[in-house]
């Protein structure tokens, strides 16, 4: 019974410090929201309160705007869903006049997901966005399996990773992050070959590469016929991606795949992630940066940790 | 109603005083089943004075019969209420209901007193789900059809659209995609303004995902956002 009260009394002696410094991003906590789900963030601000999200990643930016792909785009599939957006997006101009202003307010780290079908596109986006304030940091998405040209070309082959990382390294000095796919034989190679090229850190997932048909109709399910597999079904194969490319390489890595619980984020933190995103997770609860953030403040009181700095990687040692 | 087929009524005082008709919920799935996205469903009535909204649910995949199977005096989470539904109706509109396409229809006509006209069609009789009493409306005209006579009249929304078509002053449809394209192509034809409520698969339900686009003559429009009702010249429904 005693014993019981004094741990409930060093329970309440300290408040655990939940912040990371994720490649330069200096971050409350280490909960951001991942690219894609939370578009560029003002329909979610109506509806949650940020105060527990870290940042956000937003919506994938390229040059010019991309219409996305033909409906329909998504499909729920077991614990997850399948998508094919084709990165709908406005173009960098009316993203630097439209979004960027009302992101500026919202009080939130934020990184901004640049895409391209070239290098040229790519180095573009990001010279394009160099100038601008409010901007913490960069993702390079090479990874997105749902557009024809481009995207998950660049991240799949370590000579264009490195290619494309260091086009786009001359044109900024933001932190850099580069989110790699899960589709390759090897993501340790892929993780190194970004490092290498100057990469400040590592995100991933992105998708896992699929598709569903329709057997009514006799014909696939998205109008892009293949789409990205994402939510708690990739969670485990993610985490050991997780595991794979923070072994790779010294620069921080963000981890994201599936994760709707505490649980699942610490398991990220565990296998070597600085930091976690959540994207699908969102959907099923919008309050989910909450639910995580919590459970992380739970679990360090519970361990008597003061911070998340002897969780990183532990799994692995 | 019909095998396969209930009506929910939900307790959420908010969203059923500001609700208006064509809008629908998100409909979160039991804490169970963590896994699952969340279910739009257009609002079939919302009665603001005690607090209640009702759904119409077609039980044909494990979401729906999840949320069937709740017994009474369960909890749900609802989010609403969301997107844009159908302007006032003026005198002597139709309403184009094919199927579960009812639900929105049925509350856009117990939104006004005017006389307006409800063209109920489906594949077949069973498929009539709403119950007659729910439709019982002082200025509403009602005619029922199905594709295969075994109630009203025989043939389709389309059929009966062009024969009524004449001197309505607007059209306002739910249904299937091809018996809206129909629709649209007869309101056209007449020059008669129609607006159509649309349904696509949605994952975030507030227009942040981009995941349930039309095609329109402005690009791809997100449906739970930008619609779910669009006028009908707008949308590019075979894109």
């Amino acid at each position: 019974m005693d014993e019981k009260k004094d741990k409930k009394r060093q329970e309440k002696e300290f408040e655990p410090d939940l912040s990371v410094d994720l490649a330069g991003i200096v971050l409350k906590n280490p909960v951001l929201a991942a690219s894609g789900p939370f578009g560029y963030g003002h329909e979610y601000g109506e509806l949650t309160n940020f105060k527990d999200l870290a940042g956000i990643i937003v919506k994938g930016v390229s040059l010019e705007p991309w219409p996305g792909n033909s409906p329909p785009r998504i499909s729920e599939t077991p614990a997850g869903m399948l998508n094919a957006v084709g990165l709908q997006n406005p173009g960098l101009r009316n993203f630097i006049k439209e979004d960027l202003p009302r992101l500026r307010n919202c009080g939130l780290r934020l990184i901004v997901n640049v895409v391209g079908c070239t290098m040229d596109e790519y180095a573009g986006v990001a010279c394009g966005l160099a100038g601008e304030v409010g901007i913490d940091g960069l993702e390079l998405n090479i990874s997105c399996p749902n557009i024809k040209a481009g995207g998950m070309a660049f991240g799949t082959d370590p000579a264009a990773t490195r290619q494309v990382v260091e086009a786009v390294r001359r044109e900024t000095k933001l932190p850099l992050l580069v989110k790699l796919s899960p589709n390759v034989a090897d993501i340790g190679i892929m993780a190194r070959a970004a490092e290498e090229a100057g990469a400040d850190g590592i995100s991933l997932i992105n998708t896992l590469s699929g598709m569903l048909i329709n057997t009514a109709d006799k014909k696939p399910l998205l109008g892009n016929t293949f789409g990205g597999l994402s939510g708690p079904a990739i969670m485990p194969v993610a985490l050991k991606m997780v595991w794979q490319a923070a072994e790779a390489v010294k620069i921080p890595v963000l981890g994201m795949g599936g994760i709707t619980t505490a649980d699942d984020a610490l398991q990220f933190i565990m296998a070597g992630a600085r930091a976690v995103a959540i994207g699908t997770g969102l959907f099923y609860n919008p309050e989910l940066a909450t639910v995580i953030k919590t459970g992380l403040e739970r679990y360090l009181k519970k361990e008597g940790l003061l911070n998340l700095d002897q969780l990183e990687g532990i799994a692995r040692s | 109603m019909g095998p396969g087929f209930c009506r929910i009524t939900l307790a959420a005082p908010d969203i059923a005083s500001l609700v208006e008709p064509g809008q629908f919920v998100q409909v979160f799935m039991p804490p169970e089943h963590p896994h699952m996205l969340p279910r739009p469903f257009s609002i079939y009535k919302a009665d603001a004075e005690n607090g209640v909204l009702t759904i119409l649910v077609e039980i044909k995949g494990k979401g729906s019969r999840l949320l069937a199977d709740r017994g009474p005096g369960s909890f749900l989470k609802l989010l609403g209420p969301l997107g844009r539904g159908f302007p006032p109706p003026p005198p002597g509109s139709i309403l184009v209901a094919g199927g579960m396409g009812i639900a929105p229809l049925a509350f856009l006509a117990e939104s006004v007193n005017k006389p307006r006209t409800l063209l109920y069609c489906a594949r077949t009789a069973d498929l009539l789900v709403c119950p007659g009493a729910d439709l019982d409306l002082p200025g509403l005209q009602i005619i029922r059809a199905t594709d295969d006579g075994t109630t009203g009249i025989k043939g389709t929304a389309a059929d009966l659209l062009s024969g009524q078509i004449e001197g309505a002053p607007a059209v306002f449809a739910c249904g299937p995609r091809p018996m809206l394209t129909a629709v649209k192509e007869i309101c056209l034809r007449w020059g008669v303004n129609a607006w159509l409520s649309l349904e696509e698969r949605m994952a975030c339900g507030i227009g942040a995902c981009v995941g349930c686009v039309v095609l329109t003559i402005d690009g791809y429009k997100r449906v739970c956002r930008d619609g779910p009702v669009f006028p009908a010249e707008e949308v590019i429904l075979d894109g």
